[in-house]
Parts: C-alpha cells; structure tokens; sequence
C-alpha cells in the first residue's frame, strides 16, 4: 500500500482499487475534527505536518475525499502536490477552530492562475 | 528560426509538406480543446468560489459552536457523545469524462434513512452547543461534498489546460514555422539545383556548337 502511495504514475489504471467503498476522512488537530465525526466521517488526527504526511501516505488510496484543516495543510503543502494529478483522494482545506487563513481560496486563485496565466476572478 | 537538419530532397519535402499538415490539424484541434476546456473551467471555478465561501462560513460556524461546546463539557463526554455516529456516510466514486480530463463525481449515500436523525448521542448530559455544531456541519456536509468534487475537477482541469496550451504553443511558435521554413528552404535548393542544371546544358550545348562549327570550317575552307 506504501508502494502504491509512493509511486502515483499516470500510466496506472484510474482506480487502483474498486471505485467503491472508498472512505472519507477529516484530518488536522483534534478540536478541529471531532465534530465531524458525528456525521460519519472518519477521524484521522494529527497535530503537525510530519505526523499528516506519514498518515496521509498510509491510507491515501483508502479515501476518496479527505478534507484538511488549512493550518494543517499549509505544513504539508509539498505533500498534498503530489496528489494533485490523482483524481482520488481529493484534498480539501477547510478551515479550522484556529480560524479562516484563507489558504483554501488561494489554492482556488492558484488553479485559476495555472490555468489561465492570471487570476482573473481576483475580487469578483 | 533555425531550418532542420535534412536533405534538400524531394523526398524531405514530400515529408515534410505531409507533417506540417498534420501539425496544422492537430494546433487546430488542441486550440479547440483549450478553448471549450477554458469554458467549462471558468464555469467550474465560478462556482467553486462561491461554494467554498458558503463552506467555510459553515465550518467556521460549526467550530464556534464546538469550541463553546468543548470549554464547557468534559473533554472524555465529548469524546463518547461523538464516538458512535448515527449517520455513516459511504460514497462510490464514478468518473466523467470532461474533454478527456477524467474528472471524479462522488455519490454519498447514508446508512440511516431519516436525514434528521443526526444526533448521536442523548440530550441529558451534553450540551446544547454540541448539538448546535453537529447540526451546523450535517447541514454544510451536501456542500462540502460538492465542493471535494469541484475543486478536485478544478484542479484537474488546470493542470489539463497548462499542459494542453503548452502543447499549442509549441506547434504554433515552434514546429510549423521550423516545418514552413524548411519547406521553403528545400524548396528554394531545388529551384537552385534546376537553374543552375538548365545553365550548364546550355554552355555544354554552347560549346558543342563553338566545336562543331570550328570543325566545319577547318574541313570545308571557302
């Protein structure tokens, strides 16, 4: 499974595994995530970005969507590139109890500047 | 711009003629592609800006309340009231093809049929800003879901659209002026090559007459 993290090559089927039965998943600090749990979401706490990259790699191909909590992502923002081209698991930022960075509109800014040359939307 | 290295043949030039309209037709088809993905990309990313201003309200509401929720019950009752979900969401992951960009589209689905039965836990010894939390996030989770389908797509997309101007870039700016130069080129040492053939027939053809009149002189003096 490690191999399989390590190794996101473009020439692997899309799904590795069934499509289905694919989990979703919170990830950042505790008071951050907990709430989620109620609603069905699994829980994977950690509090730094060498913790959340070690724990990512492992269930990487187990989750088709894990939202992060955007103080989480920005210490482990090389990490989460390498899933960028991998249509599974999808990473989201979502902010956490320590507040809003705004980190999550700026990976939206940063699409649209990779796609377009500028970001055009700025303020709209 | 730099001619390539090849023979000034007629064969290169068949070749090359041949490439260049294949080069034509693919910038024609990947500018079409870049364009109609541009389109639904813009499309895409309006909405995900939207939606993730709507989201992060959501979440940011959800944690105030679970922050109030925390300070005010043990950090163990928590714990237990949220351990055992009443809702398990499971979601299958399908794929849509969106100009050959496989963008995922994922369908959740809740084990428990009653949408309003989120509450894990009794209401005696919790309090009421957990419930407000857990009902701030059950009801931002829709969105949140449509928004990991977005802004995965988005992501996808962009990298899809970088690659594919790229693409269009270099046949626009690179390969087809190198292909027309090197047409030209060839072409122009052909024609040189013709000329320059034509001329030497005439002066071997001059000199063939010089001599054949000479002679006719020598041999038949008036």
């Amino acid at each position: 499974m490690l191999n399989n993290a390590n190794a996101p090559d473009a020439g692997a089927p899309f799904f590795e595994q069934s499509p289905n039965g694919l989990k979703l998943g919170v990830m950042g600090d505790k008071d951050s995530i907990y709430g989620f749990a109620s609603v069905g979401l699994n829980i994977l706490p950690a509090d730094n970005g060498a913790e959340g990259t070690k724990l990512l790699r492992a269930v990487a191909d187990d989750y088709a969507v894990i939202f992060i909590t955007e103080k989480l992502a920005a210490e482990m923002d090389a990490e989460l590139t390498r899933y960028a081209e991998r249509p599974t698991p999808a990473l989201i930022p979502i902010p956490g109890v320590t507040g809003n960075t705004g980190l999550g509109m700026r990976n939206v800014s940063r699409s649209v500047e990779q796609a377009v040359g500028s970001d055009i939307l700025k303020d709209t | 711009m730099a001619i390539l290295n090849v023979n000034p043949t007629r064969m290169e030039l068949t070749n090359l003629k041949r490439k260049l309209t294949t080069a034509r037709r693919g910038h024609k088809l990947l500018k079409d592609k870049r364009d109609e993905l541009m389109r639904r990309f813009m499309e895409l990313v309006r909405e995900n800006k939207a939606l993730r201003q709507k989201v992060e309200a959501g979440v940011r509401e959800a944690n105030a309340h679970m922050a109030v929720a925390r300070s005010t019950m043990r950090d163990a009752d928590v714990q237990t009231a949220l351990m055992l979900p009443m809702q398990e969401m499971s979601v299958s992951v399908g794929e849509k093809n969106v100009m050959s960009v496989r963008i995922p589209v994922f369908e959740t689905s809740l084990k428990t049929a009653d949408a309003a039965d989120i509450y894990p836990y009794g209401f005696a010894f919790t309090s009421m800003d957990l419930d407000a939390a857990v009902q701030y996030i059950s009801d931002i989770l829709p969105d949140l879901m449509r928004l990991a389908e977005i802004e995965k797509s988005c992501q996808l997309m962009a990298a899809e659209i970088e690659k594919t101007r790229r693409r269009v870039n270099a046949l626009e700016h690179v390969m087809i002026p190198q292909y027309e130069e090197t047409i030209k080129y060839i072409t122009m040492k052909l024609d040189e090559n013709e000329r320059s053939a034509t001329t030497r027939i005439m002066k071997v053809k001059d000199m063939l007459l010089k001599e054949a009149i000479a002679r006719r002189i020598e041999g038949d003096p008036m």
